[in-house]
């Protein structure tokens, strides 16, 4: 069988070009491994041969994203290649940005596998992670005898349309992707041994990380509350009885926004809540328990605020994705806006 | 971008907290925030109104970071 023909990417300091008085150079390529790439070709399996290495200067890469992407593709395409690698680019930031974008646009237009190795927190890392497998290394060039097995690794396994382990296996960052697997353990067994772990301060690894939530800058207090126009929005899913909008009880897909126009208390007859994952007694009975149309009714009557809004929001907050929950509150926000409301009471369940 | 306060009125403090809320009033309980079926319903409206009340008093004041009333 013909040997497997890679294609090596490199900066203009791995290409033992020069340094920084070097980054303005445009990409040209050579036959053969240059740099790391030798230790690289040996560390892949034999049959796979680095048949050419693009070289090009990282500012340069950085300010001319697309005409720079589209240069190295067509010098990558010459050698004819099955498999493309780029790097290791460590924790170098404009290097592992132009990795990340030679990767991602020859697996676009050469529709070969491609892989990179950067360290997690270089900016190439967020950047590209989701279109490609980045190999995670240390954040300098003194890991390069670590980082160089795990990605050829990666590489040959690429090449042969291997079936990958997870990430953490794999020693590839996340990419967001779920796969359905076959567990020996059920899933109390392996949250069990997890906590275990945790307790004793071992290493576990996650089934399920966190999202990262953003944050949002604290806005002016109401001036004057006895004018202020209030708007209710809730996540603990009241709706009209009957759930007209048909609000899912768990990862719900919408939320609804219904009038509260001569609504002075939310009664058994006319609400209730389409919230899953919580014990829906007690908002059935009186919906005011979640959403308190009645007190703010009141609190309009005393002159304590300025008024109700007439039309409120809800959705169900049980298992909503934090992406989703984001574009719920942006729509909603963006209405509210409109309307002038100058406050919002949000309850959750 | 949406430039009046939001007061986020919840039963599980540091889930606020973690989300990012920069206003938060603590409530009841998960299933009924706003109230309490075990104290009659006269109680149970005052107790409503004055987590209300509360909210309103964390919507009028100048917070710089996240904070819980």
């Amino acid at each position: 069988m013909a040997d497997i023909r890679v294609v090596h990417y490199l900066n203009q300091f791995f290409g033992q070009i020069g340094g920084e008085e070097k980054a303005d150079i445009q990409p040209f390529s050579q036959e053969g491994a240059v740099g790391p790439g030798t230790a690289l070709e040996k560390a892949l399996d034999q049959d796979m041969k680095i048949v050419g290495t693009v070289i090009c200067g990282d500012t340069y890469f950085n300010e001319n994203l697309e005409e720079a992407a589209g240069q190295v593709v067509e010098l990558v395409a010459r050698f004819k290649p099955d498999l493309l690698i780029a790097g290791p680019a460590f924790n170098a930031g404009r290097y592992g940005m132009a990795c990340g974008g030679v990767c991602v646009a020859v697996k676009e237009k050469l529709n070969i596998p491609v892989v990179t190795a950067m360290y997690e927190e270089n900016p190439g890392a967020d950047m590209y992670r989701k279109d490609i497998y980045i190999v995670k290394t240390g954040n300098s060039a003194a890991q390069m005898r670590k980082a160089i097995p795990s990605l050829a690794r990666l590489a040959s396994k690429l090449a042969r349309g291997e079936v990958f382990g997870s990430p953490a296996e794999e020693g590839y960052l996340a990419r967001g992707i779920r796969q359905n697997v076959f567990h020996k353990e059920r899933g109390s067994a392996r949250a069990v041994d997890m906590l275990v772990k945790k307790l004793k301060g071992e290493k576990y690894e996650t089934e399920y990380p966190m999202p990262l939530f953003d944050r949002v800058d604290p806005r002016p207090a109401v001036k004057d509350i006895k004018k202020a126009k209030i708007a209710l929005v809730t996540s603990g899913g009241i709706v009209p009885k009957g759930n007209p909008d048909r609000i899912e009880s768990s990862s719900a897909s919408k939320f609804g926004r219904y009038s509260l126009k001569g609504v002075t208390n939310l009664t058994e007859e006319t609400y209730q809540t389409a919230h899953g994952g919580y014990d829906p007694v007690y908002a059935n009975a009186d919906a005011d328990r979640v959403l308190p149309v009645d007190a703010m009714r009141q609190l309009e009557q005393e002159g304590a605020i300025g008024s109700l809004h007439e039309v409120y929001y809800a959705t169900v907050g049980n298992g909503t994705s934090v992406a989703n929950a984001k574009k719920y509150a942006h729509a909603i926000g963006e209405e509210l806006k409109n309307e002038n409301v100058d406050a919002i009471i949000l309850t959750s369940t | 971008m949406v430039n009046v306060p939001v007061v986020h009125i919840c039963t599980v403090v540091p889930i606020s907290l973690t989300v990012g809320a920069n206003r938060i009033v603590p409530a009841v309980a998960i299933p009924h925030p706003l109230g309490n079926p075990q104290i009659g319903p006269d109680e149970e409206f005052t107790l409503r109104k004055k987590i209300i009340e509360n909210a309103l008093r964390a919507l009028t004041t100048e917070v710089t970071e996240q904070t819980v009333f």
